[in-house]
């Protein structure tokens, strides 16, 4: 199955369980205090999820790792490279 | 060498290292990432050789390529020069063609990925017995240098929506600091099309489509010291386009 796939699937079942749920579909006579907590679920949903990737995001951006050590390393290196591949007769 | 352990080759495990180094105008930086590279294997007493595959450069690379390999002999520096640029792809098809190693590096050849960590990718796939081992700018100690805001925050943001979609069980998937079982890149290239950053990425996630067992070592990413380093528009449509082909068909 592609994750393409798996999406959709995922994404049809919590709808209907949604749906059924919401227009009691099942009819069952769901309490409508249920129905009404259950109907704006997937707006909650989606706005919850938007949130999180921003502060995974964000908290990701703000803790990237500079790596100065590490350009300062490979500047000396770059020198001593010169300098070594010059001695074994290399021409720049 | 003082802190040499052993001499080259003598580690006796029987394991060569191929690093397949594909150049285009990178007279400057070769014989840098040369030279650390033998310095880096030298130190560890890996049994290697380091392929070059210059896509006819018009800036004399190939003729540096020339200089190194009368130093530092034929048996060390493979030269694979194409007459053409001809995509990433091909370019490992070729080298591994003639690679002799059973296992192959990939690495960028303009000094973003540091050889000093080749040792750490090799015991971490001696470790685990892993299928492929990738370097990761995004955890540990993993880093880059020399990017603003804007270039982190797409990297971030770019990583973040991949991970979500396609769940590939590796915190880098558009790095392109590797080490691959020869046969396990052989069978990856095979069935990988994309084009630039997502060719990377495609081969990361079609590993974890064909069970692949993946390693991660942390690694610090230093952008070019020599060049120009490019992230525009046309980079960001195509990683998009990329990302949501290998969405629809993994």
């Amino acid at each position: 199955m592609t994750k393409l796939l798996e999406w959709v699937f995922g994404v049809s079942l919590l709808g209907a369980a949604w749906a059924c749920v919401t227009f009691d579909l099942l009819r069952v006579s769901i309490p409508p205090a249920y129905r009404e907590v259950a109907w704006p679920m997937p707006l909650y949903l989606l706005v919850s999820f938007g949130c999180y990737s921003l502060a995974t995001v964000g908290y990701r951006v703000a803790t990237f790792n500079d790596c100065d050590d590490a350009a300062k390393e490979l500047r000396g290196q770059i020198i001593e490279a010169k300098e070594d591949l010059r001695k074994k007769g290399f021409k720049f | 060498m003082a802190t040499s352990r052993q001499a080259a080759g003598s580690r006796g495990d029987g394991d060569k290292y191929s690093v397949l180094l594909p150049t285009f105008n990178e007279r400057e930086n070769l014989p840098l990432i040369v030279w650390l590279l033998v310095k880096f294997f030298g130190e560890s007493g890996y049994d290697y050789e380091i392929i070059v595959i210059d896509d006819g450069s018009p800036d004399g690379t190939l003729q540096v390529a020339e200089q190194l390999q009368g130093i530092y002999g034929e048996d060390k520096i493979l030269l694979r020069p194409r007459a053409k640029k001809l995509g990433l792809g091909t370019a490992y098809i070729h080298g591994i063609k003639h690679a002799t190693g059973n296992y192959i590096f990939i690495m960028d050849a303009d000094l973003s990925h540091h050889p000093k960590f080749i040792p750490e990718f090799i015991e971490k796939q001696k470790e685990g017995d892993y299928d492929l081992v990738s370097g990761t700018r995004y955890q540990g100690d993993g880093g880059v240098y020399g990017w603003d805001l804007r270039r982190k925050l797409i990297s971030r943001g770019a990583n973040f929506v991949s991970q979500v979609l396609l769940r590939p069980g590796a915190s880098d998937l558009t790095g392109s600091f590797r080490l691959y079982k020869r046969a396990v890149l052989e069978g990856l290239i095979e069935c990988c099309v994309s084009k630039g950053y997502v060719f990377q990425m495609e081969m990361i996630v079609r590993a974890r489509q064909l069970h692949y067992s993946i390693g991660e070592v942390p690694i610090s990413f230093v952008d070019r010291v020599y060049g120009e380093s490019k992230l525009g528009g046309n980079e960001i449509v195509s990683f998009l386009k990329g990302l949501l082909t290998l969405f629809a068909t993994t």
